[in-house]
């Protein structure tokens, strides 16, 4: 296990260090000089100079790379194009409201599709397990700015229930109007990400509930919830727990677009905002953040499955077909 | 019983088909031109505008029309990028052996992980909000997707006695590819690009909500939901028009898909 846990870690460092640099590539390769956001349209070009100069892109592209993975790797962004205000606390101040909004989402997702999934897998041919199935599969095409639209349109404009958007300015200080504005947002995420969790779920259950070592189990005389319980669950969590990765990373992505429909100050409205300023240090520091986070759930995804199914062990890429 | 298996494929056939000749007549003809700002400021459902008017007087339906173009491009043009690129590493890391296949199915399983939304917004901020922007970072996300699935099945039909044997009859590698691998594998493939087909359509929405996709006056559904949602209580008709379309889009796209699953592969059916 530790062998694999270390394997597994220096995976993670590599995979890091070839996402900095791709970010270095894409963002400082391609045409537009950062520095341009820094000009006004007709400036001299001492003043192009001076601008290139402040950014740093009038240096080799060589020293320009190391600057970017010195600076990565302590976690100093520099400071915005616009604005002036400092990166890596801009993005600290962000997450306060990214990271609860994910997690909480995330929590009540699983406390309500899990449930849901297993039934409709268990009574898969009855009524209400078909309609269960349906639903999921209804929720899976539903656009997740759209469910936030009407969420807003029915509890906030009609009944006015819960603000349209905002976050208060004073943020945790005043935790029950923070949770309050989050309530909406909390629910359009968790909404649309049960539908597909249900679905995986459910099937995944499907799977053990037609496996032979049920079967088997059942008929040496184990209770149904017995044999479910030593054999079901580990069976059908494994590939669960790696969708969960994969959704916890979509989730925390998704988090942007969510964000933007209640005008939430996230990570993710931070970043649109940047992008349509052309705001370099913000962008980069915001990808970066991201394309990390990422890359830890991974981690901790192989980790966890790798702990509940200790057949993963093989190989880090899941050799063979 | 037969008539049962193609009920998803002719309702979802039926769904993407009124979206695609939408798009078609918009290619010709709009009951309004995109400029025309002359159906006065958020005007009702009427004979003259039939989903109504946006806030600057504009023809809802004609904007509609002009989204459903969007989406259905989108569509077919990242999936064509995702297919090209896709099939070829997945046949690649499907011959390959050892280390060059594992290092492509890391390749592969890392991109797969990494949200074809954040995705996007790296290419948006490098090369700025366009279509090609969307379409090229939807189908490069889903090439992994793609890939990965036909090194798997590359893998099952290599594996086959017939090739062993064909090997043996001195066939080429490259004649292999064409007489026994790719026929044996494009009918599940072509069942995930028609779900990716629907999945590209909601990304570049996401993108185009977020002000990140195809610039004004090209207006995609995406755009259109975001003008919408701050007059929603007044005309709530053009916050919901467009949000039904595209999921009528998704869920057209997966009922072609189960559909044509059920078509090429009877096996499957029971377990579904």
């Amino acid at each position: 296990m530790i062998k694999y846990v270390i394997r597994r870690l220096m995976v993670l460092l590599v995979s890091l260090y070839v996402a900095s640099t791709s970010l270095f590539v894409l963002l400082r390769l391609l045409p537009g000089d950062p520095a341009n956001a820094l000009l006004t349209v007709g400036s001299t070009p001492e003043q192009v100079a001076a601008a290139r100069h402040s950014v740093g892109s009038d240096l080799p592209l060589i020293q320009q790379y190391y600057h970017w993975l010195k600076n990565l790797s302590t976690f100093h962004f520099g400071t915005s194009l616009i604005g002036n205000v400092s990166v890596g606390p801009e993005i600290n101040s962000r997450l306060s409201v990214t990271v609860p909004l994910t997690l909480i989402s995330f929590v009540i997702t699983i406390s309500i599709a899990v449930p849901i999934g297993f039934i409709a897998a268990y009574k898969a041919k009855t009524w209400y397990g078909a309609i269960l199935n349906s639903v999921s599969q209804l929720g899976i095409a539903v656009p997740v700015f759209w469910v936030g639209v009407i969420l807003i349109l029915i509890f906030a404009l009609r009944f006015m229930i819960f603000p349209a958007g905002g976050f208060p300015p004073t943020g945790w200080s005043n935790p029950g109007q923070a949770i309050r504005s989050l309530i909406l947002p909390v629910g359009t995420i968790t909404l649309v990400m049960s539908a597909s969790l249900t679905r995986y779920v459910r099937s995944a259950t499907l799977d053990v509930l037609n496996s032979d070592y049920l079967r088997t189990s059942r008929s040496l005389g184990s209770s149904f919830m017995e044999a479910m319980w030593r054999h079901g669950v580990r069976n059908a969590a494994s590939p669960v727990v790696s969708i969960l990765g994969m959704e916890l990373a979509t989730t925390f992505i998704g988090a942007v677009v969510v964000e933007s429909v209640f005008a939430l100050p996230g990570l993710g409205s931070l970043l649109v905002q940047a992008i349509a300023q052309r705001d370099y240090p913000i962008i980069q520091g915001v990808l970066f953040v991201s394309t990390m986070a990422v890359l830890v759930i991974g981690f901790l995804v192989d980790l966890t499955q790798r702990f509940i199914d200790p057949r993963m062990s093989k190989s880090l890429a899941g050799k063979g077909a | 019983m037969k008539k049962r298996h193609t009920l998803p494929l002719i309702i979802g056939a039926t769904l993407v088909g009124f979206i695609a000749i939408m798009a078609l007549i918009s290619i010709f003809w709009t009951p309004y031109s995109v400029g025309d700002m002359t159906g006065g400021r958020l005007g009702p459902l009427s004979p003259h505008h039939w989903l109504g008017t946006d806030k600057l007087g504009r023809d809802l339906l004609s904007r509609v029309m002009i989204g459903a173009r969007i989406a259905i491009t989108v569509g077919f043009c990242s999936v064509l990028i995702g297919a090209i690129l896709g099939v070829v590493f997945g046949l690649v890391a499907g011959f390959a052996q050892s280390w060059v296949d594992e290092s492509f199915s890391a390749m592969f399983d890392i991109l797969i992980a990494f949200p074809t939304l954040l995705l996007a917004m790296l290419i948006v901020a490098a090369r700025g909000a366009s279509i090609t922007s969307a379409i090229v970072a939807i189908g490069i996300g889903m090439s992994a997707i793609v890939a990965r699935l036909t090194r798997l099945l590359v893998k099952r039909v290599l594996a086959k006695d017939f090739i062993t044997a064909s090997r043996a009859s001195g066939t080429s590698w490259a004649r292999i590819i064409f007489i026994h691998v790719l026929p044996n594998i494009w009918t599940t493939l072509i069942v995930t690009f028609a779900l990716q087909f629907g999945f590209a359509g909601l990304t570049e929405a996401s993108l185009s909500y977020l002000g990140l996709g195809a610039p004004p006056p090209n207006a995609s559904w995406g755009s259109l939901l975001q003008e919408a949602q701050a007059t929603v209580l007044t005309s709530p008709v053009a916050a919901i028009a467009p949000g039904v379309l595209l999921v009528c889009l998704v869920i057209g796209m997966n009922l072609i898909a189960d559909g044509l699953r059920d078509v090429a592969d009877p096996t499957l059916r029971r377990s579904r």
